[in-house]
């Protein structure tokens, strides 16, 4: 059953590619999260906190007038952007922060590109009252910088990393740099499905709940399981959340899509399946971007949480066995189907979900009007507020100048 | 027993330790990296340790990570390294290791650089992000090139860990001093002298300590219970900041500290 990989490999993905130094602390909580995870007191905690703190179980909504634009198929969203944080960042966050505390840890630290995983580590920490300092590339805390005040807000420390291209893939390497030199105190909590072993093991799991919701859901509400899934893949947890539930219903198809930037065959994309060959990034073996002598080549998309050179180990397996199809979408067919998916339904996605949404206008067209997709609606769009509004220059001239002056103090007061 | 571990070894019949000292390749340029390799081993350094600039160095601090950036943007290609290691080697008779992170080794080609680094005269490689249970292919390879192998050791690792590195490890072994990444501290930790006895009950005869030694006196301190010392970003700031004579300078007061 493909459902039931464990890690540390996923065929020839994955392992531990770190310090020496870090390889105890691996340990320690591999073995927590193995005691963990049969432990019904832990998933009872852990349940409570999803029940009655992030509103879990997430509903799903049909989108009927968004879905007369994918060729008459019918479009299912699992509504993640319904969470509290905003994103389906917190299933992990929640999960994780639980284990920090069984281990005795009490700071916690992590790395963001779009601020999701920051703000819902944030609010962990702030939950928890353990003390916690988020890394984010200088780059992102410019695009995010509403996410960097939530952060702020929530009692975290904010750390600009000015390393390198400034993004998500530095803030990672500030944050295992802090880990290494922290590891008594403190755990690291990685926010996607890639890293050493067991993070991208444990953070699917600790997402999971997506697709097993969303598979009883879209079964009670059409009878049936679903044509295709389709998710957006950055670092790809959110799709492998939805995914790994129906890994084994061979009739469902699976699309990652992800961030094409500008275009996959330019120089400024992210998308690392399509573009990228297997080598080792932040721990594991998977597929990333890089030139010939394996240096990591920068990534671009207009959406944070998705530029990023590598991706988990679990979806460059899934690639290579053919189970789920990776395809590219640019920056702009992203927004359109952002805008779209605004004026049709009244949901405001996150740019990053908004790449899943132009990849299911495609894929409804393909696979026709009989055919049911469901969607990862993986996070909302508030935080992309200031990137929309500028990419579709939605605020008169004279009000931005007169909201960039107001702005400013506050910013500069940290 | 391998050069470098004869060098080390020889060192410490001779003095109290060996220095070994670490400088990137290509920073501030090539030319100048291969004169500033060759100081420190005209100025008592016993093993040079040549780090090959990385996108991603996890292990490194500020002054490393900051010459290591300069390097590749100014077009560092692996083939530099393999030339720099000829040239020096061609100049000084100090043994020459490299040190590089996994994936540009990885994707050179395993057999392929090792095969390079052996025409170039190089003398092993330490791996900082590769440990021995992921490293098979690279142990076949080093045995059938006769590179050493030199992997780290953690105040952190188990006692199994350590039997592993240590019987891993061809060289030395790479004990690092203290729970962090590379650059100069005030205190090297008391945590690196309970790791070399940790290694020597594990069976390491040759245990060289690394991370935060700046200065000749911890150089002294740490070989007296230590087989080398090793030193990396004080002779980065000092290349930065005096150029090929300040790294001169600056190992040549280090290397005071191997005396007994």
């Amino acid at each position: 059953m493909l459902r039931d990989e464990l890690g540390p490999y996923f065929g020839e993905f994955g392992g531990r590619f770190v310090p020496e130094s870090l390889i105890a602390a691996l340990d320690e909580l591999d073995a927590a999260y193995n005691a963990a995870k049969i432990d019904p007191v832990f998933q009872a905690e852990l349940a409570e906190l999803h029940a009655s703190y992030t509103g879990r179980p997430s509903i799903i909504t049909e989108v009927p007038r968004f879905a007369a634009h994918a060729g008459g198929a019918r479009i299912i969203l699992k509504r993640e952007d319904l969470n509290h944080t905003g994103s389906h960042k917190i299933n992990n966050v929640l999960g994780q922060a639980l284990l920090a505390r069984r281990l005795g840890k009490t700071r916690l630290i992590a790395e963001t590109g779009a601020g999701q995983h920051g703000v819902a580590t944030a609010t962990a920490a702030a939950l928890f009252g353990m003390s916690c300092v988020v890394y984010m590339g200088e780059v992102d805390t410019e695009r995010q910088a509403l996410n960097v005040a939530r952060m702020r807000l929530l009692g975290a420390e904010v750390i600009p990393v000015t390393a390198g291209s400034r993004t998500l893939k530095d803030a990672i390497n500030e944050a295992l740099r802090d880990w290494v030199a922290n590891v008594e105190d403190t755990h690291y909590l990685l926010g996607t499905v890639a890293g050493p072993h067991p993070f991208p093991v444990m953070v699917r799991d600790f997402h999971k709940v997506i697709g097993d919701e969303a598979r009883e859901q879209v079964i009670k509400l059409t009878g049936a399981l679903p044509t295709a899934v389709a998710a957006c893949v950055g670092g790809g947890s959110n799709a492998m959340g939805i995914f790994h539930a129906f890994l084994d219903d061979p009739d469902v198809a699976l699309y990652g899509y992800e961030a094409a930037g500008e275009g996959h065959l330019t120089e400024r994309h992210a998308a690392t399946l399509t573009r990228g060959r297997p080598g080792v990034l932040h721990g594991a073996r998977s597929y990333m971007l890089q030139d010939e002598d394996g240096q990591t080549v920068e990534s671009h998309s207009i959406s944070a949480g998705l530029d990023y050179p590598g991706v988990g180990p679990e979806h460059s397996w899934l690639k290579d066995i053919g189970r789920a199809n990776y395809l590219p979408i640019t920056d702009a067919e992203a927004m359109e189907a952002l805008r779209l998916l605004s004026r049709t339904e009244g949901i405001i996605p996150a740019i990053e979900s908004a790449h899943a949404l132009a990849g299911a206008l495609k894929l409804g067209k393909e696979l026709g009007p009989d055919s049911v997709i469901l969607v990862n609606l993986s996070g909302r769009g508030d935080k992309d507020m200031e990137t929309a509004a500028e990419y579709f220059d939605l605020i008169d001239a004279a009000d931005a100048a007169a909201a960039a002056s107001t702005a400013t103090p506050v910013a500069e007061e940290k | 027993m391998s050069t470098v571990e004869n060098t080390i070894a020889q060192a410490n019949r001779d003095r109290s330790g060996a220095l070994i000292g670490y400088l990137p390749v290509g920073f501030p340029t090539i030319a100048d990296s291969i004169e500033a390799a060759v100081a420190l081993a005209e100025n008592g350094v016993d093993v040079i340790e040549l780090g090959l600039p990385y996108s991603d160095p996890v292990m490194d601090g500020p002054a490393i990570q900051k010459a290591t950036q300069q390097a590749l943007a100014n077009g560092f290609r692996l083939q530099d390294g393999f030339d720099a290691v000829a040239e020096i080697t061609s100049r000084v008779s100090t043994p020459v290791m490299l040190m590089s992170y996994w994936n540009p080794i990885m994707q050179f080609g395993v057999d392929r650089f090792a095969d390079q680094l052996t025409a170039a005269g190089g003398a092993g490689i330490i791996t900082p992000d590769l440990v021995s249970d992921e490293a098979a292919e690279w142990i076949a390879a080093s045995e059938r090139t006769g590179l050493d192998r030199v992997f780290l050791a953690a105040p952190s690792s188990s006692d199994a860990r350590l039997v592993r590195a240590v019987e891993a490890s061809t060289g030395f072994v790479y004990a690092v001093s203290t729970m962090g990444i590379t650059g100069a501290r005030s205190d090297v930790d008391s945590a690196a002298k309970t790791l070399v006895a940790r290694l020597r009950t594990a069976g390491s005869t040759s245990a060289c300590v690394g991370l935060g030694i700046s200065t000749a006196e911890q150089v002294h301190e740490v070989l007296t219970y230590a087989d080398g010392a090793i030193v990396g970003s004080v002779f980065v700031s000092a290349l930065a900041t005096g150029g090929v004579s300040a790294v001169a300078q600056t190992a040549a007061s280090l290397s005071t500290g191997t005396l007994a």
